[in-house]
């Protein structure tokens, strides 16, 4: 078997085993798997709002998944994302609120405030990797309970004892009337295009500068790389600071696109951890991340049309929706059953 | 390589667990679900639907959201419509705040003629809709909204929070009671305060331990909330606190069963049936918030065409909005005669209840 078809066969293989293994799921329960399907395409795809819908979804995992995806190619894991999305959020927010500037000073402006916050969520591990050793998976961990706490009392001292912001200025909105009216009165934002810009400076990153290569190299092997003079402490620092700029963009989405505010939370948002998920999926690759998160954010959203059209209880919905994404994931093991196949019938002749 | 395959297993059960997190305890769909069709054929059927917007706490909170549907379902039977259905009465939970909006427009959109929002939490989505859909009648649980096609329903429960606190004063026996709230936020600050002002005005003597556990779906939370104050010597513990408050029921009950003399204050529906062990029943009685009077009330002005767009409606002691549920013998004649004599007066207005701690 040439490896095209491979490549070509593998995902659409996983993608059609994860669908079966969620319609048994749902048979069992007992709902009928083809209305339950049908109800998650129309929720995805259903009319121009749901579209709209569905893509500001995917914005923020783009985001997330490149953040993740940077920090993984200089051999760190960076599960510290939800955090730093979180700060980033309220930094974003409260430029957001606190100055009316016009326009083209303000969003900009709103904007880099989240990048900047996100980039110091993920400096304080990346510098405590780096001098100390300390291992940035503890780090990161502890940071998002820091910064979900932090930014909720930062909420409440901001808003005067209240639980969410007032809403941003329009100076500093990512929300788009051209968007809007195109798909009935969705969510859908500029946000977008930054999320796929910010894809496009990943890939130049990685690919045309020193920076990126010397990033690249520290993640294969950072013995190597020292050896070779680069300065691998550095490397760390900065693999962290631009993973959490990217982080802390996909918080300004939801301040500046999304939400228009930020209220305090009693938990996780979840996009940061569902970034390392939309990152492996998308083979940490900028490119491939595009594809994890618009799997991720489709299932997402396309799933809350589910209850509502196809009368399936959440709780199943979230497990035919996790069990899709478990196959896609897992398209390691299709790919070596479809080797071994392979070489089977080679022997056979 | 191994690092990665490592990687990739971590973050699969990380995303597993934060996509199953949200699953929380739910054993039984809400009652009355599939009664409705009966109705049909046997009523003059109508052609008006009404359908409402779950906060995270879900439908079958046993609380706030499903006195919310409860009030719907029996509006639907009144009127012979389809539950569960278009062009009836149907519900959609929210997973998380991003929700609120999808639903709400989600339910418009099915051509619902009244959308319930219900909770604090939904303000803002409910603000931006009705600017953007001047067409569909919204109303708000628990919030203000200032739009033509938005119907206000506050509550005072700071009056239904104060007599429980004045049983709770001259109920326990350890000289402390405790308050478990949910998220700071005005609607809990007036629980809270109510119950403070009530046992200050039963018992002044008594100690009130004051907890916030930031949110209404951590059963967990409420549960470890809970221990801590039965330990420190509370025997009663209010809570409005939603589906955290779920935790506080189980931690009482393994205490009773252990032996320990603690009692638990419901919110918002009739807890009684949370607070069985065995024999015993460990609910002392129940702050009840009448959401589902509410909205069969304002579905049935909007079926008349008497929708109270642009007006807030609020209830309290006086109009049975807020009441106390029956106790079942947990409250001894003498005590009910002293809550009742609060009742009245706060009825006709001798003593008006604080809405903010002070």
């Amino acid at each position: 078997m040439s490896n095209r078809v491979t490549n070509i066969l593998v995902p659409l293989i996983s993608v059609i085993l994860g669908l079966l293994v969620g319609a048994v799921i749902m048979l069992i329960s007992g709902y009928n798997p083809i209305t339950g399907y049908t109800a998650l395409w129309n929720g995805i795809f259903g009319d121009l709002y749901t579209i709209g819908e569905t893509l500001r979804q995917i914005t923020p995992y783009i985001l997330a998944g490149l953040a993740v995806a940077f920090a993984f190619r200089a051999g760190l894991f960076n599960i510290g994302v939800e955090g730093q999305l979180i700060v980033g959020w309220f930094a974003a927010a409260y430029v957001g609120i606190a100055v009316e500037l016009p326009k083209i000073i303000h969003l900009p402006l709103a904007i880099l405030a989240a990048a900047a916050a996100g980039a110091l969520w993920g400096f304080v591990p990346g510098l405590l990797k780096a001098k100390f050793h300390v291992h940035e998976v503890i780090v990161t961990i502890m940071m998002n309970y820091i910064a979900l706490h932090v930014t909720n009392a930062l909420i409440k001292t901001v808003s005067g004892g209240g639980d969410r912001t007032e809403k941003i200025f329009t100076s500093a909105s990512l929300r788009s009337e051209f968007f809007q009216n195109l798909t009935e009165f969705s969510r859908l934002h500029y946000g977008l295009l930054i999320a796929l810009a910010m894809v496009g400076v990943m890939w130049i990153i990685l690919e045309k500068t020193t920076l990126g290569y010397e990033l690249k190299a520290v993640g294969f092997n950072h013995n190597a790389s020292k050896y070779a003079g680069m300065n691998v402490n550095r490397n760390i620092i900065l693999a962290m600071v631009i993973s959490g700029a990217f982080a802390g963009l996909a918080g300004a989405m939801e301040a500046l696109g999304t939400f228009e505010y930020v209220s305090s939370k009693g938990g996780f948002t979840g996009i940061g951890f569902d970034g390392i998920a939309v990152a492996l999926l998308g083979m940490n690759t900028p490119l491939g991340v595009i594809f994890g998160a618009t799997l991720f954010g489709s299932l997402k959203y396309g799933a809350l049309n589910m209850p509502s059209e196809a009368k399936i209880p959440l709780e199943i919905v979230e497990i035919v929706i996790a069990v899709i994404i478990f196959f896609v994931a897992s398209g390691y093991i299709i790919r070596l059953l479809l080797l071994r196949a392979a070489n089977k019938k080679k022997e056979a002749k | 390589m191994t690092k990665r395959k490592f990687g990739l297993g971590l973050s699969l059960m990380l995303a597993a667990g934060t996509m199953l997190a949200a699953c929380g305890s739910d054993e039984e769909t809400p009652a009355g679900s599939t009664t409705g069709e009966g109705g049909e054929g046997t009523e003059e059927t109508s052609d008006f639907s009404s359908a409402m917007v779950t906060d995270v706490g879900g439908v079958d909170d046993k609380s706030f959201n499903q006195s919310a549907w409860e009030g719907l379902v029996k509006f639907a039977e009144d009127n012979g419509l389809e539950v569960e259905a278009d062009g009836g009465v149907d519900y959609l939970q929210s997973q998380s705040d991003a929700d609120y909006n999808t639903n709400l427009n989600n339910l418009i959109r099915r051509d619902f003629d009244v959308v319930f929002g219900i909770g604090f939490l939904m303000e803002g989505a409910v603000a931006e809709i009705a600017g953007q859909q001047p067409e569909a009648q919204i109303a708000i649980i628990d919030a203000v909204v200032e739009a033509d096609n938005v119907a206000s329903v506050l509550f005072k429960e700071q009056e239904g929070a104060f007599l429980a606190g004045v049983a709770a004063a001259l109920m326990t026996e350890t000289g402390k009671v405790g308050f478990v709230g949910g998220m700071d936020i005005p609607v809990i600050e007036r629980f809270e305060a109510g119950f403070i002002a009530g046992v200050e005005a039963a018992n002044p003597d008594v100690e009130v331990d004051v907890q916030y556990t930031g949110a209404f779906d951590k059963a967990e939370l409420g549960k470890t909330t809970a221990n801590r104050m039965y330990q420190d010597g509370s025997d009663i513990i209010f809570h409005a606190a939603g589906g955290t408050g779920n935790g506080v029921f189980t931690e009482a009950k393994e205490r009773k069963e252990a032996g320990e003399n603690v009692w638990v204050i419901g919110v918002d529906s009739d807890q009684y049936d949370e607070g069985q062990v065995g024999e015993d029943n460990i609910t002392l009685t129940s702050v009840l918030k009448r959401v589902d009077n509410a909205v069969y009330n304002i579905s049935e002005q909007a079926k008349n065409g008497e929708f109270p767009g642009g007006e807030t409606v609020v209830y309290g002691l006086s109009d049975d909005g807020i009441g106390l549920a029956d106790s079942r013998g947990a409250i001894s004649e003498d005590i009910m005669t002293q809550i009742e004599e609060f009742k009245q007066q706060i009825v006709d207005g001798e003593v008006t209840v604080p809405e903010t701690v002070e």
